[in-house]
């Protein structure tokens, strides 16, 4: 036992919390992804999340750490209150689509526009879950949900926002990428990824922002398996993956 | 040592006061006619290496103050009528989640936009029920630049103590004048701090679960003991519940820290207490009143809570219990009269009020007390 190398384990900063995401629900992945960086980063003291309204609420009973759970879409402004008084701790949010993308526009834009030294880790599976699979701002033309239940009509309901591509034109950002968890492949950039946007914080160059595309097959109506299948054959053809913005330095 | 005498506009004396109580952060978003005070911290917060910032609104405004309270620093915003409106959302996260708090309302005249640069005591009712749910508030009034000094400072210090929102329910009148305000650089100002755990980080700590006369002691987010705050139903380790008994709980001790106070928290003025005809008035308006009875108008007396909320009925009750005659005066429709009229029950109350944007002139209230009908 004692010649053998070890190459995983289990961060401590994941509680042994049982989970009550759905089955086939990404956060679990993406909750991992991002303690084990936090972790690798050596940032476990001083860390701190601010988790949404919706499903990633319940990221409060997982993260072992010290956590805000913000009003609907205000998870951005508390983390800027709270990054100004303590700018040596690490702060992050934690948010969904319809949090960060609906509600929370205001206070994710001028966020990443100050460039508040912040990262946030912007899961999107394009529908409300937490409230039942109604239409949000992301869900794609023809997504039947419960408040589009004839699809998803751009002429009726307007157009799905895109969030990277809309805060990479800011100056405040120095970190904007939008991945997928939805192959192992992909989940290692993932990583990578969230791994790029704290060191943005860390190393005090600006806002940071992570989109994840996830699944719900809950609310989608779709096995878990074939929710994976969408995110690569319709999810990622409106949100191409890849880096929106990466200042020098990083 | 002689008191220093200065004279300030309110918006000064508003940021002298916090300033004196620790202000250690400020964020606000420009709102007539509560701008200046935002303008003058913007140049004071920085002469003291303290944190001011320019939110996109207020309700980023609110909810950023609530982060650096969290966060151990004394935290206040100032807005007017519009953004007082959006900052409610704030105002119930911050009374769930007991995070000490002060927001000054310059109130000016409404509903909606309604009349940014005129007076008004439209937000009485606002201030004490605007966030849904039932929850306690304290609400002060000053009627002075003398006394929005002082009130800011009481109001940190309520805040703090009590780990609640504390509004400060002013007026564009009292903010935009110029009075003489004695400020004594020497004076011992009680400051007070809030209470901190005394047990080493590490130590089994529950954020809502040990209690000085039923406020939380709890720890300021990131300093080693592991606090968890949200704004839902949550149980003493601050994770959610929605257990009856839990949520029963918590709303009655959250109003029970204050409302056992009220006697204390409720503090009056009374000028001629054995005149015939008591006013009941408070703030700006209360001004005309004592217009009137410091120019030879002894048949007037004034009761003037300088607390509107909680109010405490007995101080009230026995404040015009001889009085031959009960008016309330406010620049509004009556939000405060029916609160007196709840609870004189067995006394016929008047109401002398003015809305439009203009404080009544002690001549027009000559007038319209002779119009009373007892």
């Amino acid at each position: 036992m004692n010649d053998m190398k070890q190459i995983f384990k289990v961060t401590p900063l994941l509680s042994k919390t049982k989970r009550s995401y759905c089955p086939g629900c990404t956060h679990g992945v993406i909750h991992r992804l991002v303690c084990e960086v936090i972790d690798e980063l050596d940032q476990f003291e001083k860390t701190i999340i601010v988790v949404p309204v919706g499903c990633s609420t319940l990221a409060i009973h997982y993260f072992e750490m010290d956590t805000v759970q913000a009003a609907h879409g205000r998870a951005p402004a508390v983390a800027t209150g709270m990054k100004r008084a303590m700018p040596s701790k690490t702060i992050f949010t934690y948010q969904g689509d319809g949090d960060l993308a609906s509600i929370g526009t205001a206070e994710i834009v001028h966020a990443a526009t100050r460039g508040e030294r912040i990262t946030t880790i912007f899961v999107n599976n394009g529908i409300y879950g937490m409230t039942g699979g109604q239409m949000a701002p992301t869900t794609l033309e023809g997504w039947k949900t419960e408040t589009s239940p004839y699809g998803r009509n751009l002429k009726k309901e307007g157009n799905p926002i895109r969030m990277c591509e809309m805060l990479s034109q800011l100056n405040g950002p120095a970190f904007i990428a939008r991945t997928s968890v939805h192959t192992p492949a992909n989940i290692v950039k993932t990583k990578k990824a969230i791994r790029t946007a704290f060191k943005a914080q860390i190393n005090d160059l600006g806002f940071s922002l992570v989109e994840i595309l996830s699944t719900c097959p809950t609310n989608w109506g779709m096995n878990p398996v074939d929710s994976l299948k969408r995110i690569e054959n319709e999810t990622m053809n409106y949100y191409p993956l890849g880096e929106f913005k990466k200042v020098e330095g990083l | 040592m002689s008191k220093q005498r200065e004279i300030l506009q309110g918006a000064e004396a508003c940021v002298k006061g916090a300033i004196k109580a620790g202000i250690g952060f400020f964020a606000g978003y420009p709102i007539t006619p509560s701008t200046e005070i935002a303008e003058l911290l913007s140049t004071e917060l920085a002469k003291e290496e303290k944190i001011f910032i320019q939110m996109e609104d207020e309700i980023a405004s609110i909810t950023a103050i609530i982060g650096a309270s969290l966060a151990g620093k004394k935290s206040m915003t100032a807005t007017s009528g519009p953004g007082f409106s959006l900052m409610q959302e704030g105002l119930g996260y911050a009374t769930i989640a007991e995070v000490p708090i002060v927001v000054v309302n310059v109130q000016r005249g409404g509903p909606s936009t309604g009349l940014p640069t005129k007076v008004s005591q439209g937000d009485v009712m606002q201030s004490k029920w605007g966030t849904h749910g039932d929850h306690p508030v304290i609400v002060l009034s000053p009627c002075s630049v003398q006394e929005l000094y002082e009130m800011t400072i009481q109001a940190f210090n309520l805040a703090e103590k009590y780990r609640n929102p504390v509004v400060i329910l002013t007026t564009e009148t009292i903010v935009h004048m110029r009075e003489k305000v004695e400020i004594d650089p020497f004076e011992t100002v009680d400051i007070f701090n809030r209470i901190l755990p005394s047990i080493n980080p590490g130590d089994t700590y529950l954020p809502y679960g040990k209690f000085s006369d039923d406020v939380p002691i709890m720890g300021n987010i990131g300093d080693g003991y592991g606090t968890s705050v949200t704004g839902l139903v949550h149980m003493e380790n601050g994770f959610q519940s929605a257990d009856y008994e839990v949520a029963d709980r918590l709303v009655r001790r959250i109003h029970r820290k204050i409302e056992k106070h009220t006697s204390d928290l409720f503090d009056i003025e009374i000028l001629n207490p054995d005149a015939e005809t008591m006013f009941i008035s408070y703030g700006v308006a209360s001004r005309t009143v004592k217009s009137l009875i410091y120019t030879n108008h002894p048949e007037i007396g004034l009761v003037r809570p300088k607390t509107l909320f909680p109010i405490d009925p007995i101080k009230i009750q026995q404040a015009t219990k001889n009085a031959k005659r009960i008016v309330v005066s406010e620049l509004n429709l009556g939000q405060y009269y029916f609160e007196m009229q709840r609870i004189l029950p067995h006394k016929k109350v008047h109401l002398i009020e003015k809305i439009g944007g203009e404080l009544i002139s002690p001549n027009e209230m000559l007038r319209r007390i002779e119009e009373l009908h007892d």
